[in-house]
């Protein structure tokens, strides 16, 4: 078991990454509004110490399987801001050149197998990741980001037995935020303690607190290292909160401004801000470079998308299959 | 006086008058309750747990296969469930209950068993979700014998064919248009009849085929066609099983040309189908082989520039109405 948050090699780093992605995925609205965001968009701000407290446990060959809301995984696995949201503007210069969008990103040279836009699909693409690497003997890992509303389709339960019975070296990584769009947790399930599915399956399981991100990559640590030295998969689930709606243009009905206030009170930011202010990791000045520095590559990651073309036409029809394989054969 | 109501009041209406009619029907989905509409992912179910209660319109845990599975067993046994799977393409986690349950039980079990069941969703692409929230899967689901497969373009229609669905004693695939929701029109609440094509506009020169969005598109080309003399006769046949292959080849007969439209791909699409059919049935009527303007083989494509690139838009099928109606080249595209 990891047992330590090693802050002064990591501290600022995950601050930064959080901050980078708070003030990202905080524009998205606005940029929808102006019209340069198309279909659904799903914003992570307050789930970022989940994203970020498990990819820096990572390395860059190993693999994840994110979801709708997946930016932040994205982001935190290590993928240039202005390349992603021209993705999301659906720009030629974006990761799948447009073709792909919010829901659909992915990033090959950083293992980021891409953002789904099927609720669980993301866990049986990592569960093949994982299996892929023990096949080739290789000792990377692969994580399935997923949510609270995820865990009840059937793929969820599937995977976690064969990753128990194949012992692969798989993390899954449930992103409790407590609804799944309009439906509360508390509703669609019976037994609101998620851990106990691991155990059926006979899978270790923890839950941690997913608005802390050294608890988060403490608990993540811990379980890449089992599954890199062969030890098999884990399931952790993170308590978080989504502190805007499902999506951009969500009225949240569904839920009152009391709760969300609650949550916001556990920001992850300004904890983490004050572990490393405490331990005398960062002045308290450097609270205003943080944000600056996040604002700064936001605004060039906004101007390297909005000069970006739109994608050419004819390349609507590329990538459908690879070309000329079956030459031979005709 | 008739109402006029946009398509997903009309079907919110259908949905209402059929719950207070049979208290066997229920409904069950994700989201039908409390999402930002008040009623599903585009309003459907707008108040109707308020008035009809929550054990009654259902709010489900995002798990597909379970709820379309427990809506076949719920209708082997009496009810009459309505389904709301919110974007058709994830009707395909569904695909057991919905092709090996629902389509066969009542020819496997000889007949003991039937499946009223109602699979509510939507189809079709142009609002920018994507390749998995835009797919028009239709034709997967008319191959399968023991499916019924509605296609409602209009309000009226979506309340009828909605109400009908309901009643019937045959599991029932009925795919909405998620561009078309708010279109607007008049709403008699009556029930209309499976395997009756509605002739959306009459006309001599040339026989269209059309579904949902096409269909719009091609009504707005006839009118433009009229203008310079052409007339088109176009065609919704609304449910795609059963087929009315009847009323396309009386058209046929008049026009002695055909062209079928929709937005899924053409390949092994029902272009293809229909094409065949009418030129099995009418081939002495056929001045030229039938033609078909329909999606590309792509998945659909996030970028605006690229889904409207991979779909029919009007001027695609001026130039195919061109190639069968030599004098139709005055009608005006879009751009002119
Ligand atoms: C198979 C499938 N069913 C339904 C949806 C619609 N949908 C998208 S996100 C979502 C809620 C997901 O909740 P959760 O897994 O908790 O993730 P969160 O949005 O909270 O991050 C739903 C119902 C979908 N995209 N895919
Ligand atoms: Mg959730």
């Amino acid at each position: 078991m990891v047992t330590d948050f090693p802050y002064p090699r990591l501290g600022r780093h995950a601050l930064d990454l959080m901050r980078l992605i708070r003030e990202f995925e905080s524009r998205l609205a606005g940029y929808a509004a102006a019209g340069l965001i198309r279909g659904s968009t799903h914003p992570g701000v307050g789930m970022e110490a989940v994203a970020v407290g498990v990819a820096i446990a990572l390395r860059t060959d190993d693999t994840i399987a994110s979801t709708h809301r997946g930016h932040a995984h994205c982001l935190a696995k290590g993928a240039e801001p202005g390349r992603l949201l021209a993705e999301i503007f659906g720009r030629s210069d974006g990761y799948c050149g447009g073709k792909g969008g919010s829901m659909h990103a992915g990033v090959a040279p950083h293992g980021i197998l891409g953002t789904n836009g099927i609720v669980g699909a993301s866990i049986g693409v990592a569960t093949g990741a994982a299996l892929a690497a023990q096949l080739r003997g290789q000792d990377n890992v692969s994580v399935a980001f997923f949510g609270d509303g995820a865990i009840n389709q059937g793929i969820f339960h599937e995977s976690l037995n064969l990753a128990a019975i194949w012992s692969l070296p798989v993390i899954y990584v449930c992103e409790n935020n407590q609804y799944a769009q309009s439906a509360a947790l508390r509703d669609m399930v019976a037994n609101p303690d998620l851990t106990a599915r691991a155990n059926a399956y006979g899978i270790p399981t923890h839950a941690v607190d997913g608005m802390d991100v050294a608890a988060v990559y403490r608990a993540a640590a811990s379980a890449v290292g089992r599954a890199r030295t062969g030890q098999g998969p884990t399931l952790l689930v993170a308590d978080t909160y989504r502190f805007l709606g499902h999506m951009v243009g969500d009225t949240e009905i569904y839920r009152d401004s009391a709760e969300v206030d609650r949550w916001r009170a556990r920001d992850p930011i300004p904890r983490l801000t004050a572990e490393l202010v405490e331990r005398g990791l960062m002045g308290p000045d450097a609270v205003e470079t943080v944000e600056r520095a996040a604002t700064q590559l936001v605004d060039q990651a906004e101007e390297f998308a909005r000069r970006s073309a739109a994608p050419p036409v004819a390349t609507a029809y590329l990538d459908v299959y690879q070309p000329d394989v079956h030459q031979e054969a005709r | 006086m008739t109402e006029h109501l946009a398509i997903w009041r009309a079907l919110n209406a259908a949905l209402r008058d059929a719950l207070a009619a049979d208290d066997r029907v229920f409904v069950m989905g994700e989201d039908l309750t409390k999402w930002a509409t008040g009623g599903g992912i585009y309003g459907v179910t707008k108040r109707l747990a308020d008035e009809f209660g929550t054990h009654r319109i259902r709010d489900t845990p995002i798990s597909e296969e379970a709820i379309v599975a427990a809506g076949v067993g719920a209708a082997i046994q009496g009810c009459r469930p309505v389904v709301e799977i919110m974007y058709s393409d994830f009707s395909l986690l569904a695909m057991d209950p919905i092709v090996n349950q629902a389509a066969k039980t009542r020819y496997m079990f000889n007949g003991q068993f039937q499946v009223p069941l109602v699979i509510r969703s939507n189809g079709g692409s142009g609002i920018g979700k994507a390749a998995q929230h835009s797919q028009s899967l239709e034709t997967l689901f008319a191959h399968i014998p023991g499916l019924e497969v509605v296609l409602p373009a209009t309000p009226d229609d979506a309340y009828g064919l909605l109400r009908t669905a309901i009643q019937s004693p045959n599991p029932t695939i009925f795919l909405e248009h998620k561009a078309l929701y708010n279109v607007r029109g008049p709403v008699r609440r009556e029930p209309v009849p499976f395997g009756k094509a509605r002739v959306a506009c009459e006309g001599s020169d040339l026989t269209i085929v059309a579904t949902q969005l096409m269909l719009h598109r091609a009504l707005a080309v006839a009118a433009r066609a009229a203008e310079t003399g052409v007339y088109l006769e176009v065609i919704d046949p609304r449910t795609l099983y059963p087929l009315d292959l009847d009323t396309i080849a009386r058209s046929v007969a008049k026009t002695r040309r055909l062209l079928i439209a929709h937005e899924a791909p053409r390949d092994f699409g029902f272009g293809a189908e229909i094409a065949a059919s009418l030129t099995e049935q009418c081939w002495d009527h056929l001045d030229a082989a039938p033609v078909r303007v329909a999606g590309a083989r792509t998945p659909i494509p996030y970028a605006e520039e690229l889904e409207r690139e991979v779909i029919p838009d009007e001027d695609d099928l001026v130039r195919a109405i061109a190639q069968l109606v030599p004098t139709s080249a005055g009608i005006r595209t879009s751009q002119s």
